[in-house]
C-alpha cells in the first residue's frame, strides 16, 4: 500500500506540474500578453514597458519557474484589472464553487444510487426503463439549458426559488440540480452494471442459499461491491463539474470561481484565469489520488498493478 | 454440396436443410429490434436532411431583420401567425429560418471536432495500445494531463483570446475532446494487438505500419464510430455552451446556443425564444447518443446486459 500510494503521489506530482506548465502556456501561446494586457488601443511604447514590467521580454521557461515558485508559496500574482492579489481573490470565491459542486455530487449520488439499485435488481421493468430514460436524456440536455428552463418555471411562474444570487441555501437549489444531473448518468449506470455483475456471482448466490435476508444480501453483499468503481468516479465527476461550473455560475449569478473566470476572460484578466485553471486542475489532480487510494484500501488487488 | 456453401448451413439428418444467419443477417435483425438504434437514427437522419435543405425549408431568410415584426409568438400562442410558425426574435428575424440554418452549424461543428478529436486520439490511443511499455505509460500520462484541465474553461480563455469564429471554435474543441477516442482505442488496440492474426503477421514480417493498418485498424472501425457518435453530441453541447457565454460562435450566425443566449434577457415574457432552441439541441444531441448507444449494444450485445 505504501508503495502504491508513493507512485501515485509521483504521478500526481508530475501531473501537477504538467498541468501548470499548459496553464502558464496557455496564455502565451494565444497571442502577446503584453497587448492584451495593456489594453486596446495602448500605443507601442505603453506595450513594451507592458512587457517589461511584467517580464514578458525574459526566457519563457524563466518566467514559468518564477511564477510557478511563486504559485508554491501561494502567490498567484496580481490582477492587473483590479489591483488585487490574486490568490485572496480565489479564496474569496472557493466557497461558492465548492458548495456548488459537492452538493451537485451528492444530488447525483442521491438520485443515481437508488435507482442504479433498482434497475439492476428488476432489469427490463418499468423502473429499468425510467431509470434509462433518466440517463440518456440527462447526457443530452444542455446544462445551462436545463438551469434557465427551471429559472422560467420555478423563479418566475411559480416564484418558489430567487433565481440568482448566492445568499442562502435556497440560491443553491436551482444550481446544484443543473449541474449534478450530468453526472447522474455516468454514475448510475456504473451502478446498475457493477450491481448486476455482483448480483450474477457465487457468494450472493451462496448468501441467498444459507437463507439470508434479501435487503442483507443486498447492502452489505451486493452493494458495497458494486460501489468501488462508483467512488472513482465521483471523484473524476467532481473534478468535472467545477470545471463546469463556469457555465451554471453565470446562468444564476453564483458568486464563485467560475463566474470569476468568465468575468475575468471577459476583460482579459489573464493572471486571474490563469490562476483558476490552475486552481482547478490541481484540485482534480488531488480528486483523482484521493479516489485511486480509496480505491486500493477497498480493493487490494488494485495496489498491486 | 461444396465446402464454401455449406458454412452456414445445417445438416440436421432429418434430409432438411437448416439455414443458420450469416453474421450480418444477424446484425440486421439486432438493428432492426433495437429500438434506440432506429429511433435515434431517425431522428439524426431528419436532421441531417434539414441541414442539407435548408434553403428549401426555411421559410424566410434567417439573417433578414426587419423591426417592424419583432417578437411575434409562435402559431400556438393566440397572436401567432402561420407565415411566422416558430415566431420571430427581437430583431424581427424568423426563428424557424433561424433553427433550420442552426442545425447546420451545429452539425458542421459536431463533425469537425470529432474528426480531428479522432484523428488526435487514435493516434495517441493505437500507438499506445500497439507499442506499450513506455510508449504507452507516455500517452497515458498525456492523457491524465488533458483530463486534469477545465476542457469548458480552458477552451473559453482560447476562444476569447484569439478572437470567437468558427475556425478557431471547431480547433479549440477538436484539440480538446480527443481524450475518450484515446482511452478507448488504447484499450481496444491491446485486445486486438493479441489475437493470432496479428502475431501472424507481425511473424510472417509485415512492417508496423502494415500491420497497424491492415491488421488492426479495420477492427477499430466499429469503436471509432461508437465513440465518434457520442463526441459529435458533446462537441454540439460545448460550442453551444461557449455560444451561449458569447466565447463562441458569432452573431448573427443562427447557432443555437447564441440563440438561446440572445433570447435570455427576454425569456422572461418571451420563453419561446430559450425553449425552442434548447429542445432542437436536446433532439439533436439525443439522436445522436441513441445512436450512438445502439449501434454499441447491436455491433457488441454484452455492452448492455
Amino acid at each position: 500500500m505504501l508503495i502504491y500510494t508513493l507512485k501515485r503521489l509521483g504521478l500526481a506530482v508530475l501531473v501537477t506540474v504538467s498541468v501548470s506548465f499548459v496553464s502558464f502556456m496557455l496564455i502565451r501561446v494565444s497571442g502577446d500578453p503584453a497587448i492584451a494586457l495593456a489594453g486596446e488601443g495602448a500605443s507601442q511604447e505603453e506595450i513594451e514597458f507592458v512587457r517589461v514590467q511584467y517580464g514578458f521580454d525574459r526566457p519563457l521557461i524563466v518566467q514559468y519557474i518564477e511564477w510557478a515558485g511563486r504559485a508554491l508559496h501561494g502567490d498567484l500574482g496580481e490582477s492587473p484589472y483590479l489591483n488585487q492579489p490574486v490568490a485572496g481573490m480565489l479564496k474569496e470565491r472557493m466557497g461558492v464553487t465548492m458548495t456548488l459542486g459537492v452538493s451537485a455530487l451528492t444530488f447525483a449520488m442521491v438520485l443515481s444510487i437508488p435507482l442504479g439499485v433498482l434497475a439492476a435488481i428488476r432489469p427490463n421493468t418499468w423502473i429499468d426503463r425510467i431509470a434509462l430514460a433518466i440517463s440518456v436524456m440527462g447526457q443530452a440536455m444542455p446544462s445551462f439549458w436545463f438551469g434557465l428552463i427551471m429559472i422560467i418555471f420555478f423563479g418566475v411562474h411559480l416564484r418558489w426559488l430567487p433565481i440568482s444570487g448566492s445568499d442562502t441555501w435556497k440560491h443553491f437549489l436551482m444550481p446544484t440540480v443543473a449541474l449534478g444531473y450530468y453526472a447522474t448518468p455516468a454514475i448510475m449506470r456504473l451502478v446498475r452494471s457493477g450491481m448486476l455483475e455482483v448480483l450474477a456471482s457465487d457468494h450472493i448466490r451462496t448468501a441467498r442459499a444459507k437463507g439470508l435476508r434479501w435487503p442483507k444480501i443486498l447492502f452489505k453483499h451486493a452493494l458495497r461491491n458494486a460501489i468501488i468503481p462508483v467512488v472513482a468516479v465521483a471523484a473524476v465527476q467532481l473534478g468535472f463539474m467545477l470545471g463546469g461550473s463556469i457555465v451554471i455560475e453565470s446562468v444564476f449569478a453564483l458568486n464563485g470561481l467560475g463566474n470569476l473566470a468568465w468575468v475575468s476572460i471577459a476583460r482579459s484578466d489573464l493572471p486571474v484565469v490563469q490562476a483558476i485553471v490552475l486552481m482547478l486542475a490541481i484540485i482534480y489532480v488531488f480528486l483523482t489520488f484521493v479516489s485511486d487510494l480509496i480505491n486500493a484500501f477497498l480493493d487490494p488487488r488494485i495496489r498491486n498493478v | 454440396m461444396t465446402q464454401a456453401t455449406s458454412n452456414n448451413k445445417f445438416d440436421s439428418g432429418l434430409g432438411l436443410d437448416v439455414v443458420f444467419p450469416s453474421p450480418r443477417q444477424i446484425m440486421r435483425q439486432r438493428m432492426i429490434h433495437h429500438k434506440g438504434f432506429i429511433v435515434g437514427g431517425v431522428m439524426v437522419l431528419l436532421i441531417f436532411l434539414m441541414a442539407i435543405f435548408a434553403p428549401a425549408i426555411a421559410p424566410h431568410d434567417p439573417f433578414h431583420q426587419d423591426l417592424s415584426i419583432r417578437m411575434i409568438p409562435p402559431v400556438w400562442n393566440e397572436n401567432g401567425t402561420w407565415n411566422y410558425p416558430l415566431g420571430t426574435d427581437n430583431l424581427g428575424r424568423d426563428y424557424l429560418s433561424r433553427l433550420v440554418y442552426g442545425c447546420r452549424i451545429s452539425l458542421l461543428i459536431g463533425f469537425s471536432c470529432m474528426m480531428i478529436a479522432a484523428v488526435i486520439g487514435a493516434i495517441l490511443g493505437l500507438t499506445a495500445g500497439y507499442f506499450g511499455g513506455t510508449v504507452d505509460m507516455v500517452v497515458s500520462f498525456i492523457i491524465t494531463v488533458r483530463l486534469a484541465l477545465p476542457a469548458v474553461l480552458v477552451a473559453i480563455a482560447v476562444v476569447a483570446l484569439i478572437g470567437g469564429s468558427m475556425k478557431i471554435v471547431i480547433l479549440v474543441l477538436g484539440c480538446l475532446i480527443w481524450d475518450r477516442f484515446a482511452v478507448i482505442l488504447r484499450a481496444t488496440t491491446k485486445q486486438i494487438r493479441a489475437i493470432d492474426y496479428v502475431q501472424a503477421a507481425q511473424a510472417a514480417g509485415c512492417s508496423v505500419l502494415r500491420v497497424i493498418v491492415l491488421e488492426i485498424m479495420p477492427n477499430l472501425f466499429n469503436s471509432i464510430v461508437i465513440v465518434a457518435t457520442l463526441e459529435i453530441g458533446r462537441a454540439i453541447l460545448l460550442e453551444a455552451a461557449l455560444s451561449f457565454l458569447g466565447m463562441g460562435v458569432q452573431p448573427p450566425t443562427p447557432s443555437w446556443g447564441l440563440m438561446i443566449s440572445e433570447g435570455k434577457d427576454l425569456m422572461l415574457f418571451n420563453p419561446y425564444l430559450v425553449t425552442i432552441p434548447g429542445v432542437a439541441l436536446f433532439i439533436l444531441v439525443l439522436g445522436m447518443n441513441l445512436f450512438g448507444d445502439g449501434l454499441r449494444d447491436v455491433t457488441s450485445p454484452e455492452g448492455r446486459s
